[in-house]
């Protein structure tokens, strides 16, 4: 067997503050984006203006911690400008890397700055050696994350056939439906996750309670979810409702349920697997989260490799819906 | 149909309101509105994160205190006063939670999310505007609850530890159940 390589723990960062909080916490790098449609995490008051990206990679450069720049939906057609605005903007303040998920916006990356790295978005949803061969001869892509469908096995075997990095999403929101591809928060609310950065804009959500105490969860025109007075609630996205469908009886999760990923288990497999990036997701959360979820996986990563048995802290009060999964790592039967 | 939030998880419960200040609120209004005042000069890039909600009243209803909170984060004319429970002024959004859980919001050591998939902090009204103002309070550089504390010195941090400790002990028996 190879020597292990440690993989960089990537900690997501939605203000400045949750970007201190995880570099305080010992993130190896944060990812983070603008307060524009060039981030698909495009939601109000959250993100960064030119001045925080600023001081926010000087703070994590001093700490030693990298910064990545989500620039990871597709530009709809006249207006890439955007796009390479945000790439001049980010080469220029010194970010380590810029996440993409459009072809064009890697070739304008690759042919203005050759020396900023490329790594593939999950966006891109890559996953086959030819695809991910394809993006590393064509842009120069040094690093792909991977759609959270993949078992460890098939992750160990993409490993042994591409020519770069690979990162895997080891915890937080599991709304995997192909991604990039999904489009059912358009039909409901007229805006795209993968144009306009956002799912399930915070405008277009209602919550109403009724007096015997349980609430309905209302996107758009429509109630997607209603749970009663002592269950566990979810996110507002189309994904995670509850439908009434002819092969079962009752509110149905069609898609998935309210649940996050937790891989803390599966981390020696995916660090034996030559893994290289472990990646967190969350840029909508608050820095309590931040804190807390970014400090588990310090520990956890760095007990594996002094050869310890990791101490993997509950954050099962964190997830949502209080259930966790391994999800496709573990198997894909994992509902 | 919907109502005014009443949930099985957060009522007052049977003894009462276990934080019920000694305060009646005419002498508790000056003094929150200084703390509203002193936390808006000490972040005040906090307000862009409102955005255009930085015009709206939020009423935030500890559900174990007997009055609720009433707080307009405009810079321009900040309101931050206490209000009866009898008839809640209007409001665009109403967040309501046991105060305890409320003030480790402020203190930066609870997950928003976190509370409202429990179930323990409730939203109802305009989300995005509750949004914007969770992100704005999560993004100053001390934690509110600190702040606040800090105003009135020692006895102020004093209570803040004895509140942080009820807080933690809450939180054990909630994950012991
Ligand atoms: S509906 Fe679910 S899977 Fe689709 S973009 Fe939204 S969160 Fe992702």
């Amino acid at each position: 067997m190879n020597a292990m390589v440690k993989p960089e723990l990537i900690c997501p960062a939605g203000t400045p503050a949750a970007l201190r909080s995880a570099v305080d916490a010992g993130a190896d790098a944060v990812y983070c984006g603008y307060q524009n449609a060039t981030n698909a995490r495009n939601f109000v008051g959250l993100n960064f203006t030119p001045e925080e990206m600023e001081k926010s990679i000087r703070y994590a450069h001093d700490g030693g911690t990298k910064v990545l720049i989500t620039l990871n939906t597709f530009p709809p057609a006249g207006k890439v400008e955007l796009w390479k605005e945000m790439v001049d903007l980010s080469a220029r303040l010194g970010a380590d890397a810029c996440i993409v998920a459009d072809i064009a916006v890697a070739a304008y990356i690759r042919d203005t700055y050759p020396d900023l790295r490329i790594h593939l978005s999950v966006q891109a949803a890559a996953s086959s050696p030819e695809a991910i061969e394809y993006y590393v001869r064509e842009f120069g892509v040094k690093r792909v994350v991977l759609p959270r469908i993949m078992t460890v096995s098939e992750i160990r075997g993409l490993l042994k056939e591409i020519p770069c990095e690979v990162e895997t999403f080891i915890f937080g929101n599991h709304g995997l439906m192909v991604e990039g591809r999904c489009s059912l928060t358009n039909y409901v609310t007229g805006q795209s996750t993968n144009m306009d950065g956002a799912c399930s804009p915070a405008a277009c959500v209602k919550y109403e309670r009724a007096d015997d105490g349980s609430m309905s969860t209302i996107l758009g025109d429509y109630m997607i979810d209603r749970f009663g007075p002592e269950e566990t609630a979810g996110y507002p996205t189309i994904c995670k409702g509850r439908y009434k469908c002819d092969a079962r009886d009752g509110g149905y999760y069609a898609f998935e349920e309210p649940i996050s990923l937790n891989a803390s288990t599966m981390l020696p497999d995916l660090i034996n697997a030559g893994v290289h990036a472990f990646k967190i997701e969350g840029r909508q959360r608050s820095r309590a989260y931040v804190k807390k979820v970014v400090a588990a996986f310090r520990e956890a990563v760095d007990s594996i490799m002094a050869g310890q048995e990791p101490k993997l802290a509950d954050l099962v009060a964190l997830t949502e819906g209080q259930k966790q999964t391994e999800g496709a790592l573990k198997t894909k039967k994992w509902r | 149909m919907t109502s005014e939030p009443q949930s099985s998880r957060l009522g007052a419960g049977p003894g009462g309101f276990p934080f019920a200040p000694p305060l009646p609120l005419f002498l508790l209004n000056p003094i929150l509105k200084r703390i509203v005042h002193r936390i808006a000069v000490q972040n005040p890039d906090m307000f862009d994160r409102l955005g255009p909600h930085r015009h709206a009243y939020f009423l935030i209803d500890p559900v174990d205190i007997p009055f609720m909170l009433y707080l307009r984060p405009d810079p321009e004319a900040l309101d931050f006063r206490a209000v009866g429970r009898r008839n809640p002024p209007p409001h665009a959004a109403r967040i309501s939670g046991k105060f305890l859980d409320l003030l480790t919001l402020m203190d930066t050591e609870q997950d928003g999310d976190a509370l409202f998939f429990s179930r323990d902090l409730i939203v109802t009204g305009d989300t995005e505007a509750v949004v914007c103002l969770r992100n704005a309070l999560d993004d100053v550089d001390d934690p509110i609850a600190e702040s606040v504390a800090d105003m009135f010195g020692p006895p102020g941090r004093a209570a803040l530890n004895a509140l942080r400790r009820a807080a933690e002990n809450a939180q054990k028996r909630k994950g012991a159940k």
